[in-house]
């Protein structure tokens, strides 16, 4: 449950720099609310009108655990979850810019330490119950309770205290912060807002982590989302059905969303996935391979693959740099003593062949990766980091320069030893859950090989190799793939400070281990209370920098976003932040609703 | 006598597919790791005799395959130089007969690369792969056959010759051995052993488990034979010449078991191929790089490579020989020895 956290926290997080831009330049795509009725303060939202009716099928990568957006910590129920439950102010998946969602507007107090927000009036939730201030109290309420345990608690700590929430009347909140956070507002997305009418009792009781369980009925759950609950089958699909009292509707006034039904299929297998799309049994499928997409490419029957560009996801290899205990053995200790080298580390980053990573991996599509910075995100790379093209000869200088050498072993292939003659063996543990992180790790392995490294390829089921890398420690090297929710770099804070529980090569520091590391919690820090973009940008550049010098973490490549939708669907406009298909499923209708309707 | 031939015929089938693969270094153009990362999912290339132009050429050539422009997996013939096919020349390190260092390579082509059964994901070169991947499979068949001969013997001798309650516990014991799913308990045991292991100590390991799993059958078998064998009037004879029990059952009794273990050979080897080939498919067994039949196979649990890339089923089509030969090697063995049935069991099961 830990790590599940960890992981969620470090991929999670959003706060951004870009309130004053907002402000200045108003927002590219948001139609601002209209006044509907005295009562009923709806969103409209700008784009295509689309037809009433139908369902859409798509697939699950398993079952959800919980319907509860606090105690989610997976990727499959927070994609459920997601399209439930609204936030306050929400990231818009196709711009990366905030916009009004719950909230209609705010207010940023001149010393940035106040939130003022004014909630939309007359809406309801999914049950019928009208959404008010005293809901809003309830939800952060909760979040801010340790004893609840929510995943997203610890970004309700600003500058070392919790936000405080008080209500100036039924519609409005003011959010108190300790200290300034640079990109405010964004802050608030992801924080699902509870109906306080269904689960206060249960909260009062100490048994909120019980709610919200699949077995839950359907009239005991609601949320402020287009979709709300209808029916669950253990092990085969989760249906959902309209919510009726959504608050968004079109340019002609027409309530959103536009389908009846949403049904989830749960489908473990990705290649069963590709097939059931293949097949017409799902409408939409996104997060597939790149051999996938090329054999649905080949044969569009009905269907349109999109190749939606470079997203932020980016794999890396890393070390294991965690402190000594008592317990390591000395084989550890002595691999250490090779990992802790940085030249050591810049060699292996100078000998991977990232060109070839993105060719034979990703056949293509996506994009070789030097800095931290994914390419799908276009405001906060560091254009002046080197690209510096693979380098055999390199690498050999730098081990060369780190006291290593090289002699003949048993079969006349090259061998590197350190510095006390020992021969340099590892192993690199890799995901077993996705085909593409052993085929990387086969590349990496190779191109080690001719370093004379002798490198073994270890693929291990996700939970038990997040275990070893951030609870055991026991591993010499790690291959892995992060993405961030947002663009916004304080989305991987967790695993840049070296206290976050993510800072994958030594998690959990009391104290920075290095002084380049202590360097970058200052970065971190600094960028986080810098009033401006530039100003951070300079900070976050910095970062980047020291990275790429260090190489704590080699980064290999970043894979483009590859989905694929029926001809039929509607609107359908892939975004490359998560979920990349169903950022707008309110606008997703179906051309020919009404076949698919009896389907 | 003409089960005599048949005999000899498959024996001389096996002996060369053996021998093709014990010198795989030599009849393998490239070393099995090597990446050629320009070609991932290269096609088998041709074998001409005709060029573009329509000339007839007496040693056979190929066309090195170019990607076609915006594609990344699909190759198009560039036909402006032919490649001839050159025979004994110089290439890749390899040890012959795992100790001879050499470099001499049964094939090649003339400035080019000659991928005969096409590349995998790495650009890696399958007919190399299939022949040195034989040498992983092939032994730990013969291994592991061997380790469990020589056990289903031991317990089958000793249950069979002094009976009582050895008898009735070592059976009992077979009994279990033969109800127990295997393959579960495989998966429990890898999950005991250290993370990484070479491929070296995984090949052992193999061996050891296969061989030491499978051992109840032939007990059996051999317990019948035992048991029918010291009933014999010479055994009877010789036991009231005073003759002791290791004499007896070293001088008569386990010669009679010979053909049984020779057929239970032919038809065990087969199966442990199958059985390390399902342990590697199923990433159980030798690890990457190293090539198993097992591994060459594993890459067809993708559906993407199952649709896109025919040659990967080749090495199944190419192991079929082998089987065969073993197929028609026991059986030519059981129809030598009608005397005793033998147990068959599918080729299909793991164990």
């Amino acid at each position: 449950m830990k790590n599940n956290k960890a992981h969620f926290l470090c991929a999670r997080m959003l706060l951004g720099p870009l309130l004053s831009l907002v402000a200045l330049l108003g927002h590219p795509t948001l139609v601002f609310p209209q006044q509907r009725s005295a009562k009923e303060e709806l969103l409209v939202l700008p784009g295509e009108v689309g037809r009433s009716g139908g369902r859409l099928v798509m697939s699950l990568r398993g079952e959800p655990k919980t319907l509860n957006p606090l105690i989610a910590a997976d990727a499959r129920s927070r994609e459920v979850i997601g399209v439930m439950q609204a936030d306050l102010v929400h990231i818009n998946r196709a711009t990366q810019l905030t916009e009004p969602s719950l909230a209609k507007s705010w207010k940023v107090s001149p010393n940035g330490l106040e939130y003022t927000l004014v909630l939309r009036q007359g809406i309801k939730f999914s049950d019928g119950q009208p959404l008010d201030a005293d809901d809003v109290l309830f939800t952060f309420r909760v979040y801010l309770d340790e004893k609840v345990h929510a995943t997203q608690h610890d970004f309700l700590i600003v500058g070392g205290k919790p936000i405080s929430v008080r209500k100036l009347d039924a519609y409005t909140l003011v959010f108190q912060l300790a200290k300034p956070y640079g990109a405010g507002e964004r802050l608030f997305d992801g924080f699902y807002i509870l109906p306080r009418h269904l689960l206060e009792k249960q909260y009062q009781e100490g048994k909120f982590d019980q709610a919200g369980t699949l077995a839950t009925a359907a009239s005991a759950w609601a949320g402020l989302g287009p979709f709300r609950l209808k029916e669950y089958v253990a092990g085969q699909r989760l249906v959902l059905e309209r919510n009726p009292y959504y608050w968004k509707t079109d340019l002609k006034g027409n309530r959103l969303p536009y389908l009846d039904d949403l049904v989830y299929l749960f489908v473990q297998n990705a290649d069963a996935q590709v097939l059931k799309f293949q097949s017409g049994e799902t409408d939409v499928i996104s997060q597939i391979g790149a051999e996938n997409f090329t054999v649905l490419s080949r044969q569009q029957y009905g269907y349109n693959m999109t190749d939606a560009g470079p997203g932020l996801e980016y794999y890396f290899l890393f070390f294991n740099l965690s402190e000594a205990g008592e317990k390591t053995p000395a084989e550890m200790l002595r691999k250490q003593k090779w990992f802790r080298e940085v030249k050591f580390r810049q060699a292996v980053s100078a000998a991977v062949d990232r060109e070839a990573i993105v060719r034979l991996v990703y056949q293509g599509r996506g994009a070789p990766l030097w800095g931290l910075v994914a390419p799908g995100n276009r405001r906060w790379g560091n254009e002046k980091l080197a690209h510096p093209a693979r380098s055999l000869e390199r690498a050999r200088t730098l081990l060369k320069e780190a006291g290593f050498s090289w002699n003949n072993g048993p079969n006349g292939e090259s061998r590197l030893l350190d510095a006390e003659g020992k021969p340099v063996e590892f192993s690199i543990l890799t995901s077993s859950s996705n085909a593409n992180y052993p085929k990387m790790a086969a590349l990496v392995q190779d191109d080690l090989r001719q370093l004379g490294m002798r490198v073994q390829v270890v693929p291990l089921e996700f939970r038990s190799l997040l275990d070893r890398v951030l609870q055991t420690k026991e591993f010499d090297a790690c291959l892995l793939g992060l993405v961030s929710f947002d663009a916004d770099p304080t989305a991987d804070t967790n695993v840049w400070l070296s206290s976050g529980g993510s800072h994958l090569w030594n998690p959990s520091q009391a104290h920075p281990a290095t002084a380049w590391e202590a360097e970058i919690d200052r970065l971190m820090e600094q960028q986080l209370a810098a009033p401006s973009y530039e100003q951070r940008k300079k900070l976050y550049d910095r970062l980047q920098e020291i990275l790429a010098e260090e190489q704590p973490m080699i980064f290999l490549a970043s894979p483009d976003i590859l989905v694929g939708a029926k001809n039929v669907v509607g609107n359908f406009h892939p975004a490359v932040l998560e979920p990349y298909v169903l950022w707008n499923v309110e606008q997703l209708y179906l051309k020919n609703g009404a076949e698919n309707a009896t389907r | 006598m003409r089960v005599r031939r048949m005999f000899i015929r498959w024996l001389v089938v096996l002996g060369v597919l053996h021998g093709i693969v014990v010198c795989a270094g030599f009849f393998a153009p490239y070393d099995p790791v090597e990446q050629d990362r320009k070609s991932p999912y290269l096609p088998p290339m041709r074998l001409h005799l005709v060029d573009a132009q329509g000339h007839l050429h007496f040693r056979p050539f190929v066309y090195s395959l170019k990607l076609r422009e915006g594609s990344f997996d699909q190759y198009e013939e560039d036909a402006t130089e032919p490649h001839r096919v050159t025979f004994f020349e110089s290439g890749a390190r390899y040890r012959l007969l795992g100790f001879l260092p050499c470099r001499m390579h049964f094939f090649g082509a003339e400035n080019a690369r000659i991928y005969l059964l096409g590349t995998d994901a790495y650009g890696r070169d399958q007919f190399s792969r299939f022949l040195f991947g034989g040498q992983v499979s092939l032994l730990a068949g013969l291994l592991g056959a061997g380790i469990t001969l020589l056990i289903g013997l031991c317990i089958g001798a000793v249950a069979g010759y002094y009976g009582g309650w050895r008898d009735s516990l070592l059976m009992r014991l077979a009994e279990l051995f033969l109800a127990l799913p295997w393959l579960y308990l495989l998966f429990a045991l890898r999950a005991f052993l250290p993370l990484a292991v070479s491929p070296l100590e995984a090949f052992f390991l193999i061996i050891a488990v296969i061989g030491t799993v499978g051992w109840a059958r032939p007990a059996r078998l051999v317990r019948g034979v035992v048991l029918s064998a010291k009933e014999r009037d010479f055994v009877r004879a010789a036991r009231g010449f005073g003759a002791s029990n290791g004499y007896l059952l070293r001088r008569h009794i386990l010669p009679e078991t010979c053909s049984v273990l020779l057929t239970q050979a032919a038809i065990l080897i087969p199966q442990y191929v199958l059985a390390e080939m399902t342990l590697s498919f199923l990433g159980l067994g030798v690890p990457e790089p190293a090539p198993s039949w097992g591994n060459l196979l594993s890459s067809l649990q993708q559906y993407s490579v199952l649709v896109s890339y025919w040659w990967m089923y080749l090495p199944a089509l190419f192991m079929v020989p082998f089987f065969l030969g073993y197929l028609g090697l026991a059986s030519s063995l059981q129809g030598r020895e009608e005397a005793y049935k033998i147990e068959r069991s599918s080729l299909g099961s793991l164990m």
